[in-house]
């Protein structure tokens, strides 16, 4: 705020908008700021829109197998087709299957044929969210027995475009609800610990201690372990969130815990028991609204661990089970060293996996730092 | 004093050590059914059919008819006061003489790991927090956030793969072909070392980003300090006067991560491992808690948090030791 302690006219009126503007405004000014942080913002609204609408957006059903497509390399889409004079239209090159006579290796090779894709076109029908049905895709081929691989094929030939935006569906929500449940724990245990003190605060210290002396992975994996796999979907993605926020929330416990012991004894919490308000309005109406902010920044750094944690647990196999798509299930495939040296395409969920973690970090850091526009 | 220190945090252990052990047997327990399912199951497969008298005899020779209580009694008397792990239900073999050579292994790659951690971060924090801003800043930051959005499998993966299409060879182990099963030899000890900076790497590289980080946000808190204008106002040289007084000062919350690294790594060091095949007890580990082999797989869970635990008490010591200021209470 250096900079608009100036006495020129200008940076007076800048003063005043500070001094009339509302916290939530201060926050976002702060924000604004930094520039990794707007771009992490961008990118991870970006990723949740593709995993909101991620049936319009895949050209192909995600679970739709093709034997003649095992794993074709990924298409390029052009824009600009001079075939006919100048025209500005999606197409990409069809590919050519050749099999080598004497090693039966398959081979791809792209022709001179051009397979358009419309633009909001019919194709392979789905039921949006289970709840509405349609057929509309973002990009569909024109001629429907035409097939299109922007990201390449996998083993059984099924479209990994479309595979990995529907796993971002799974991937970043299991984000957010992991994190919803360890904002009720660690806000619940956190709060308690900081503002009773005494043997209830050294209880609950310990038992997060405990936790985070734990090593995550082999703990989660003999959680995982335990799941049966004939569980439906909703079930095991439900349960590897649980099991994933049971050592997430340990982190805003401390972070809670120490700004309610911060807290207390200021003078407006005082000045609100001696007015003879409840405890719960204490501690909901008047020292919650000044942690928010601090909340939501520990929040927001929560989420990449779990991304990562469900990622990791995925692809040993004992997290979401196929036919579930998350980017850790669709990594699992990427397994074995002589498939990802015939198809290195399998890597893109992890770019995916790498820009959604680094979107999230960056903007939990600019949280973090806009949290305190007072302290600049 | 300070021994009065050490030794009180010592007997501090033994409550949580206790604690560990009892989330270990649970968690080994929390599969239903137990290994004689699983194994009846498997035989059923290839259509052999167990009668059920049999079944009971194993499941009483095994100790799996008795309660929770008597069970994790036994398991954890025999293991403190026999060094007795019990017998892997796969393996028919006692699980001590599964377990140890890979234990020792993780720990070596754990350490390995952490050395490099540490002598790859220290040079780098200092240099990106006294040469803020510059070129080489941006370059350890970006690597930093990189290093720490990329999973350690994919990372393992992605190095797998430019060893096998670029350089032709396979990376992964931690041993060439003729030493895998030879008994320890100098040659061995050669031979691993030259397969061991790849999973040092692997597993580095995310613990190295964040220290960067650590290393660096103290540091600058500290250089801005009246103490450093004076040094420097009495002729010191940069270099010295770097190394002498606001690294040092820096250097405590660098050693305290001890505590929370060793966990990360160990943790690492199973998915790491399960990966590049190496042998060490991650794969082992996954294996045993697939088939619900729950004496293996409870004395992987239990050394591997007793480590974590280890590694919290010699970070809290190193902590006493390194700084006057930590109070012994």
């Amino acid at each position: 705020m250096s900079d608009l302690s100036d006495t020129s006219g200008a940076a007076t009126t800048g003063a005043d908008r500070i001094a009339v503007a509302s916290q939530s405004q201060l926050i976002w000014w702060a924000f604004r700021k930094h520039k990794l942080a707007m771009a992490g913002l961008v990118i991870t609204v970006i990723l949740y829109l593709i995993g909101a609408f991620a049936e319009v957006l895949s050209p192909e059903d995600p679970n739709d197998q093709d034997r003649r497509a095992v794993f074709q390399p990924p298409q390029m889409i052009h824009f600009v087709d001079t075939s006919a004079g100048f025209s500005i239209r999606p197409y990409v090159y069809a590919m050519e299957r050749h099999r080598d006579p004497t090693s039966l290796a398959v081979t791809y090779t792209a022709s001179d044929r051009k397979i358009y894709l419309h633009l909001f076109g019919k194709g392979a029908p789905y039921v949006f969210w289970g709840l509405i049905p349609g057929d509309l895709h973002l990009l569909a081929t024109e001629d429907p027995s035409d097939r299109v691989f922007l990201f390449g094929a996998d083993r059984l030939g099924r479209d990994m475009f479309s595979r990995v935006l529907y796993g971002t569906r799974i991937s970043m929500s299991i984000g957010l609800v992991g994190v919803a449940i360890s904002l009720i724990l660690g806000v619940t245990l956190g709060g308690i610990s900081g503002y009773y003190g005494g043997w209830v605060d050294t209880a609950i210290q310990r038992v997060i201690e405990f936790i985070l002396s734990l090593p995550t992975i082999p703990v989660w994996l003999a959680l995982a372990a335990a799941l049966p796999p004939s569980w439906p979907i909703y079930q095991q993605y439900f349960v590897i969130t649980l099991i994933i926020s049971l050592v997430g929330w340990t982190e805003l416990g401390r972070v809670v815990r120490g700004r309610f012991l911060a807290l207390k004894n200021e003078d407006f919490v005082i000045a609100a028991r001696l007015d003879g308000a409840s405890e719960a309005r204490i501690i909901f109406r008047h020292m919650l609204p000044s942690l928010t902010s601090h909340i939501i920044a520990s929040l927001t750094l929560a989420i990449p661990l779990m991304i990562l944690a469900e990622t990791g647990l995925s692809f040993l196999g004992l997290g979401l089970q196929p036919p579930a798509i998350s980017w850790g299930v669709l990594l699992k495939e990427a397994q074995n060293i002589r498939t990802i040296s015939q198809a290195p395409w399998l890597f893109i969920p992890g770019l995916f996996v790498v820009f959604s973690v680094l979107a999230f970090n960056f903007l939990g850091d600019g949280m973090r730092d806009a949290a305190d526009p007072y302290e600049q | 004093m300070i021994w009065r220190f050490i030794i009180k945090r010592i007997l501090w252990m033994v409550p949580f050590l206790i604690a560990v052990s009892m989330v270990s047997f649970l968690l080994i327990q929390a599969p239903p059914g137990d290994y004689l399912t699983t194994y009846i199951a498997k035989l059923a497969e290839s259509n052999e059919v167990m009668d059920q008298a049999s079944i009971n005899d194993l499941r009483q020779r095994f100790g799996l008819d008795q309660s929770i209580f008597v069970q994790y009694w036994k398991w954890i008397s025999n293991i403190v006061l026999h060094g007795d792990f019990g017998m892997s239900f796969e393996w028919r073999q006692p699980v001590s003489q599964l377990i140890w050579e890979r234990m020792a292994l993780t720990l070596l790659l754990s350490m390995a790991t952490l050395i490099f951690t540490w002598a790859v971060a220290f040079p780098i924090g200092v240099y990106s927090a006294v040469r803020k801003y510059s070129v080489g800043d941006y370059i350890a930051t970006t690597l930093g956030f990189l290093g720490l959005a990329t999973p350690n499998f994919l990372l393992a993966l992605i190095l797998m793969y430019i060893g096998v299409v670029y350089f032709g060879s396979d990376v992964g182990g931690l041993f060439s072909d003729p030493f895998k099963n030879a008994p320890w030899s100098w040659d061995k000890v050669v031979d691993l070392s030259r397969h061991l900076w790849l999973p040092v790497v692997v597993l580095g590289t995310g613990s190295t980003a964040s220290l960067i980080r650590i290393m660096r946000a103290n540091l600058l808190d500290e250089l801005n300090k009246p103490y450093v204008d004076t040094a420097r106002a009495k002729g010191l040289s940069e270099f010295r006067l770097i190394m002498k007084y606001p690294v040092r000062v820096a250097l405590n919350p660098f050693v305290s991560t001890i505590g929370w690294v060793l966990p990360q790594l160990v943790s690492g060091a199973v998915v790491t491992a399960i990966v590049l095949s190496l042998p060490l007890s991650g794969p082992l580990m996954l294996q045993a808690l697939m088939s619900q082999d729950m004496y293996l797989a409870g004395a992987f869970v239990l050394m591997l948090s007793s480590l974590t635990v280890i590694g919290m008490l010699i970070s809290d010591i190193l902590l006493v030791l390194l700084d006057p200021r930590v109070r012994y209470e």
